[in-house]
């Protein structure tokens, strides 16, 4: 069933492919990557699963080892060092890093059955995810780092705390809030015109210090200590959050890299490049319509009107020239793929099967989630590839990779007992 | 919550994204209107086709205007860079600029776009194209572009055609389709017959790529228009008289408007000095419109619209006529030549009308305008003038004095026809009285006229009271015949002087004689600090009016001196096509007034 998936999905990839690379030479480059991809999956799945699991540090180290080593020797490619170049062909190491630390953590994750209770394992899981997460900050690209962060759903499924989660959102609001608010210009009586930060912050501080104040009232008294405490300390993180982020914001990143966060919210900059992708993109979008324009007839994406459109805008190519039926289409298979594999990971006997599986599942979703989004201007503009649909041999190597060792692990869920 | 139920809230997660973002999809590509519309102005460019000018001809077909190919040099700097550069110096002499002038150009292409072309040169003529075209090839990214030019190679008649040049800031803002870089009318003909010549607009529809070069056909040609040319447009005017004016009043100032009596057809307008249409239209118009603008004899001023002058003494038939209407004279009726009040010239003492009209007889007038004005019909002199003037002005303005003559002259001046209102203002009600405005009985005073005016007022007289809008466009709408309500039979007398002033041996006019016809006339002096204008208006024949005629000779001295002999061969060259008063015309070409020291 996953194959089959896969299969809709790549030839998604294929179709997409032809229509706009047919310009621009790329396009018989893609061919061979995907052949080589398919070769690779055939490989990989003739490969017992054992090997992927007994490797795994192997896989992990050498992974770290082609990071650092592309910081060193990498080719720079559009301000980051993220490439190596042999010959005409790229490799980006990050993208097999994925897979890479996905085995690291599965392996180290089943061994370790304590759940998250101790530190140490938490401490370890972290330090798995970050090593990497960090090398490839240093490129810089925060696309991968995301990916990386979305790692955080394994954890949880393997029973990291429900509250970390909330946490997280907590702190993704207030960021929002901070620097929405930030952005405003407000004229307080008495004070002149300042940030509408301050209003925020006005209302944390009211907030923090109401629920601190009556917490007697709603908690029973052996548990009033813990609570202040819990309540005095997230809401002092909070603050802390909202006011380093405004500083940062104002006094740190350059204007330009300012503009690139306001407009991403919506806040007009003033500047008609900073939102020049993403205007173009939600353009070609929405110019598809309901039933698109036709494949190989949308302007917008066949006359370069839309950056990357065979990399990371490729979600236009698909709204300009197929419409909502295309688009609703691609997201629906995303969705069952991703469904699909959560439900193929709790069938597992093996807790390695069942956190890489996971593992697979949030990288995925976070490509889709942050590419799909930043087209449709509701997540970051951050290059990130479009799971087996974008152009780039990396990549679809990298999650071929990444499935097909799912697969193949998935097809000894009888024979093995771990 | 066990462990193996967080895969619900995963779930949930994955699915909650996915809702959101199809909730998003619905809403951009279903129902945001804006963004589509973003697309379309992003992928669509309307080229526009230009149509044929329509031509301008005269009233026997020849061609006044027609139109001529300039060739635009542009220039896109990304193609030019692409190819590795070119030598501009080359291209500098190639398309006629000096090499500081193109590295400008460069600069401002470059400023304003990289991939999009911008014109650095402009209006080179086909011998320039001719050249270049083959040499087109050493130089990446510059481009050569035709336009319709207009042209006018007689260059006659620049005053009335007006100029065709690039739109300006106002005609962008008017709305009415013009872009940046076309060209329209600006004024005269080729501007108030602007609509009838531009034509239609064709236009191409393309889909465009980011460097906004055309790729296909947008809705696969369902919208393109073809261009549809501009209609012609023939002009009343004959164009070897027009050219025959403009060359006897060489190195003179003044005016010459002849209209066809029966139809209002103007044959020729004259404003000397003149200048060539084209001086404003190519390459050079900056230096050329600087140097006519600063010439002191202001070459760019159409004096046959927008000069005015006092009518001097050829308002005195206009009075005779008005007071014989009015039933206040006869034409036997004698007045003595009491030169106490007003002075005059000439041995006469006590003329009739006919003698009066000949002589120009001051006091007679005076008088006469007295018995229409001051009639003691009130017992006050102040309300006699306060009551009749103002009747007085309407009858002088049915001779078209004073008003826009049908409005076909876009400019024209009306002058000025004082009545009751302007005198009431200027001395206080009722505080004036004949007694103080009396020298406008002779023409005088706050009486103004242009030549247009005056050549209309020539045929009124050889139509015997009335005139047909006077125009110079065939076809032109609102033509009509203008009523100046004088009895047909006061005309007799009136026309039989301005006989008189042409062919008798005291005539002012003699020198408007012309071999084989008769020609009816009435000389003009304009005072004037400077030196008198020399006016003189004339038809002919006397019995079969073809041609009426009104010449302004600018500080030249007597009306019968220059102006009449003028108004002679303009007669004799529009009856007969050819002129046989050699002597009068060498007189007249060998004349500079005034002057000499600056020939045009």
């Amino acid at each position: 069933m996953v194959f089959g998936l896969f299969n809709v999905a790549s030839a998604t990839a294929g179709a997409s492919t032809v229509e706009w690379l047919d310009f621009s030479g790329k396009l018989g480059k893609q061919f061979i990557w995907v052949g080589t991809s398919l070769v690779l999956a055939f490989l990989l799945l003739v490969i017992e699963g054992e090997f992927f699991i007994r490797t795994s540090v192997i896989h992990y180290a050498i992974n770290i080892l082609l990071l650092l080593a592309v910081l060193a020797v990498g080719k720079r490619i559009g301000g980051a060092k993220s490439w190596f170049s042999f010959g005409g062909i790229g490799i980006q190491p990050s993208e097999f890093a994925k897979t890479g630390t996905s085995l690291m953590l599965a392996w180290m994750l089943s061994r370790n059955q304590d759940r998250f209770n101790q530190w140490g394992s938490l401490f370890k899981a972290v330090a798995i995810v970050s090593i990497p997460a960090a090398l490839v900050l240093l490129q810089p690209d925060a696309g991968t780092v995301l990916v990386f962060t979305g790692l955080i759903l394994v954890f949880y499924r393997e029973g990291l705390s429900g509250n970390v989660l909330i946490a997280v959102l907590c702190a993704l609001l207030v960021t929002i809030a901070t620097i929405l608010s930030g952005a405003s210009t407000v004229h307080y009586p008495g004070a002149g015109a300042a940030t509408g930060a301050w209003i925020l912050w006005g209302i944390l501080l009211s907030i923090g210090g109401f629920l601190w104040a009556t917490v007697p009232q709603w908690t029973v008294p052996r548990r009033r200590k813990r609570n202040r405490r819990a309540v005095l300390f997230s809401f002092a993180a909070a603050l802390v959050l909202s006011v380093g982020l405004q500083f940062g914001l104002e006094e740190v990143l350059r204007p330009h890299q300012r503009d690139r966060i306001h407009v991403l919210f919506g806040i007009d900059v003033g500047n008609p490049d900073a939102d020049y992708n993403i205007r173009h993109a939600k353009a070609a979008i929405s110019s598809g319509g309901l039933t698109g324009k036709g494949y190989l007839k949308g302007p917008m994406t066949a006359y370069g009107f839309v950056p990357e459109q065979e990399t990371d805008f490729i979600f236009c190519t698909i709204g300009e020239e197929w419409g909502l039926m295309g688009t609703s289409a691609t997201l629906l298979l995303f969705t069952l793929l991703l469904l699909r594999i959560l439900a193929l990971a709790e069938r597992q006997r093996s807790d390695f099967t069942r956190i890489y599986a996971y593992a697979v599942a949030s990288i995925l979703f976070m490509h889709f989630a942050i590419n799909v989004g930043m087209v449709l201007g509701l997540a970051p503009v951050i290059g990130i590839p479009l799971p087996f649909i974008s152009a780039g041999g990396s990549s679809l190597v990298g999650f071929t990779l990444l499935v097909f060792i799912l697969l193949r692990l998935d097809a000894e869920r009888f024979s093995v007992l771990r | 919550m066990k462990l193996r139920e967080r895969q619900w809230i995963i779930g949930g997660i994955f699915l909650l994204i996915s809702v959101i973002y199809l909730g998003r999809l619905v809403q951009m590509q279903v129902f945001a209107h804006e963004w589509k519309a973003y697309a379309s102005r992003l992928t669509e460019e309307t080229e526009k086709l230009e149509p044929a000018r329509g031509l301008i001809r005269d009233r026997h077909g020849e061609i006044v205007v027609k139109n001529k190919a300039g060739y635009d040099i542009w220039f896109t700097p990304r193609k030019c860079s692409a190819a590795g550069g070119l030598d501009t110096l080359a291209l500098a002499e190639l398309i006629e600029m000096t090499p500081d002038g193109l590295a400008r150009a460069f600069r401002r292409a470059e400023n304003y776009a990289t991939y999009r072309p911008s014109r650095i040169q402009k209006q080179l003529a086909a011998e320039s194209y001719a050249r270049i075209s083959g040499e087109m090839w050493r130089f990446p990214g510059v481009e050569v572009r035709r336009r319709s030019l207009r042209t006018n190679p007689s260059g006659l008649a620049s005053h009335l055609v007006g100029e065709f040049r690039e739109v300006d800031q106002n005609d962008l803002a008017s709305n009415q389709g013009y872009r940046l870089g076309d060209y329209k009318g600006k004024s005269g003909l080729e501007l108030q017959w602007e609509s009838t010549l531009r034509g239609k607009r064709g236009t191409r529809h393309h889909i465009v790529d980011i460097r906004n070069d055309y790729r296909e056909p947008a809705q696969a040609g369902m919208l393109d228009t073809l261009p549809v040319p501009g209609d012609d447009i023939q002009l009343t005017l004959d164009l070897e008289l027009q050219a025959y004016g403009e060359h006897i009043m060489a190195n003179k100032r003044g005016a010459i408007v002849a209209i066809e009596p029966a139809t209002g057809e103007v044959l020729a307008m004259v404003s000397a000095p003149s200048y060539g249409t084209d001086l404003l239209t190519g390459r050079d118009r900056g230096a050329n419109y600087d140097s006519l603008i600063n010439h002191p004899n202001k070459p760019l001023f159409n004096r046959t619209l927008r000069a005015t002058y006092r009518p001097g003494s050829i308002f005195k038939i206009i009075q005779g006529l008005i007071a014989m209407d009015r039933g206040v004279l006869r034409p036997s009726n004698r007045i003595v030549c009491d030169r106490s009040i007003i002075g005059c010239h000439g041995p006469h003492r006590f003329d009739n009308l006919e003698e009066a009209i000949v002589h120009s007889c001051n006091p007679y007038f005076h008088e006469v305008m007295k018995r229409m004005i001051q009639n003691g019909s009130t017992g006050s002199i102040f309300s006699d003038a306060h009551q009749n003037l103002g009747t007085w002005s309407e009858s002088v303005r049915t001779f078209g004095l004073g008003t826009d003559l049908g409005g076909h002259f876009p400019g024209l001046r009306s002058g000025s026809v004082p009545d009751t209102t302007d005198y009431d203002r200027m001395y206080g009600r009722k505080r004036w009285a004949y007694s103080t405005i009396y020298s406008i009985s002779i023409g005088e005073g706050e009486l103004l006229t242009t030549p247009m005016h005056m050549a209309n007022l020539a045929a009124t007289l050889a139509n015997r009271g009335h005139y047909i809008t006077p125009h110079a466009v065939r076809g032109s709408e609102g033509i009509e015949r203008m009523e100046s309500g004088i009895d047909d039979r006061h005309f007799d007398a009136v026309i039989r002087a301005m006989s008189t002033v042409v062919t008798a041996n005291d005539g002012t006019g003699g020198r408007a004689a012309t071999p084989g016809v008769e020609v009816c006339g009435k000389t003009g002096t304009v005072q004037n600090p400077n030196g008198n204008h020399s006016v003189f208006i004339a038809f002919a024949p006397a019995d079969n009016p073809q041609i009426a005629l009104s010449v302004y000779v600018e500080n030249a001295g007597a009306g019968g001196d220059w102006a009449a002999p003028i108004a002679s061969l303009m007669i004799e060259k529009y009856l007969y096509q050819d002129v046989t008063q050699s002597a009068k015309e060498q007189r007249i070409l060998e004349a500079t007034y005034p002057f000499p020291e600056f020939p045009l």
